[in-house]
């Protein structure tokens, strides 16, 4: 526990001090938002909100481990926690507060900007906060594997993005059986199961890929 | 049980599966054609038309041995990759990088046809449901897999990520293997279960499994057979390598 509150805390300080990479997720949410609403018009489906925080945390996935990788703190890292796991969870989870958690924040805005209603917003921001977190642990195995590659970005994007699908399937069809009132608890569940199995097997994998990636 | 062993450790060296795997590559070739040809001129020709399809049902018999196999290889493919991560045997990192593009083929085969088939069966060639999807994600994993090895520059940090990879991976197979009876989709229900009663004219049934069969050897062979080239690449300088090819 203190591993992962250690990891946490330097991992969100690291972030905040260089304020313009922590905010990229957010401001790349909301860009292409404006895009897509310029492109697309109006009245979408909360389908199509979904698909933009799942590419928001695509790209920022993708350079998790960017810098500890150049600057050689992974090697430490990989040398001093024992074990990985808590110290791997702490470094997403901040990752993740600064991605996942404020697009979820804003995803209202660009809920009433997309699709024209109110309704289901509720259901929608639910869904990011449980959706985003499995996204973030499922994109970190693929940007370990990659990690010492120097050159991940749309590899990362092709390695990972069919892991995201049943994430997205049952996010997005939630948020859409919201908007017109429908029953969402069978999507919610599967959500969460999605959610617990990630939290569980993923941060084994992503150790295991970062010890790869170091050569242990 | 000693002949177990020695085979078993025969199979994880080079040099021994080199020498020995000359004639099974020929012989599955052998089989696999003709099991193929007898199936398919079976099929194509002799089974009368499905009463509801009519003649589109012969597509049946590529689009099922294609589809099945796509699966079987990607389960080998992550068997191999638990393989090398526990015991680092090569052959087994050899025989992901030799597989991976033929799961690929495959997968688009069993697409391609699923395609051509739903035009007239069901009115449509593609729909967003469970199997068609996560098949198609299986055509990614497997181009996922060559991708990987050939970003990461050093040839043993590549065989170790890719071969995490293909473990991770092989959560999408139950995926595939239930889609049909876990949601409702437009895709029919599995028709022939071990140990039940098949659900299809035994008239459809026997050419569809010579077909399978002979799909089953054929890609062995095909398999066998890229396995060996990758031998000769990374073997290359090996001196046995040498000798084998001057004798013959």
């Amino acid at each position: 526990m203190r591993l992962f509150v250690a990891q946490f805390r330097r991992d969100l300080l690291v972030a905040v001090r260089s304020r313009s990479d922590a905010a990229n997720p957010l401001v790349f949410f909301v860009l292409a938002t404006v895009l897509l609403g310029l492109g697309g018009g109006a009245n979408l489906a909360p389908g199509a909100i979904w698909v933009l925080a799942l590419f928001a945390n695509v790209l920022a996935v993708e350079g998790v481990f960017r810098r500890d990788h150049d600057d050689g703190t992974l090697e430490q890292l990989l040398i001093h926690a024992q074990p990985l796991f808590p110290a791997v969870m702490g470094k997403l989870a901040a990752h993740w507060a600064l991605s996942g958690a404020p697009v979820a924040v804003l995803s209202p805005v660009a809920a009433i900007m997309l699709t024209g209603t109110t309704s289901g917003i509720g259901v929608l921001v639910l869904t990011l906060c449980i959706g985003t977190p499995a996204l973030t642990l499922l994109g970190a195995i693929g940007s370990a594997l990659t990690v010492a590659t120097g050159r991940g970005g749309l590899l990362v994007a092709i390695l990972v993005l069919p892991f995201y699908v049943p994430v997205l399937i049952f996010g997005a069809s939630a948020s859409t059986a919201a908007v017109s009132g429908d029953p969402v608890a069978f999507q919610l569940l599967a959500l969460s199961a999605l959610l617990a199995g990630c939290l569980t097997a993923a941060p084994f994998a992503v150790g295991k890929a970062l010890a790869i990636s170091q050569e242990y | 049980m000693g002949w177990i062993k020695r085979t078993f450790h025969r199979t994880g060296s080079p040099r021994w599966f080199f020498a020995g795997s000359r004639a099974w590559v020929i012989g599955l070739y052998a089989v696999g054609a003709s099991l193929i040809a007898v199936g398919s001129v079976w099929g194509l020709g002799f089974v009368p038309p499905e009463r509801l399809q009519g003649n589109s049902v012969r597509i049946l018999f590529i689009h099922a041995p294609a589809a099945h196999l796509a699966e079987a290889i990607y389960v080998a493919i992550a068997i191999a990759g638990f393989v090398f991560l526990v015991w680092r045997m090569k052959m087994a990192d050899m025989l992901i990088e030799a597989a991976a593009p033929i799961g690929f083929v495959v997968t688009v085969l069993a697409l391609a046809t699923g395609i051509i088939w739903g035009i007239p069966t069901w009115g449509t060639g593609w729909v967003w449901d469970a199997r068609t999807v996560s098949t198609l994600l299986l055509a990614f994993l497997f181009f996922g897999l060559v991708a990987l090895r050939q970003a990461i520059g050093r040839p043993d940090r590549a065989s170790r990520a890719v071969a995490l990879l293909a473990l991770v991976g092989v959560v999408n197979i139950p995926i595939i293997k239930y889609s049909v009876e876990w949601f409702t989709t437009l895709h029919q229900p599995p028709s022939i279960v071990i140990g039940e009663k098949p659900a299809i004219a035994p008239v459809f049934l026997m050419p569809l499994a010579v077909n399978v069969l002979g799909f089953y050897c054929f890609v062995a062979g095909v398999v066998i057979a890229a396995l060996r080239a990758r031998i000769v690449e990374r073997e290359g300088g090996a001196q046995w390598l040498h000798d084998w090819i001057s004798k013959s």
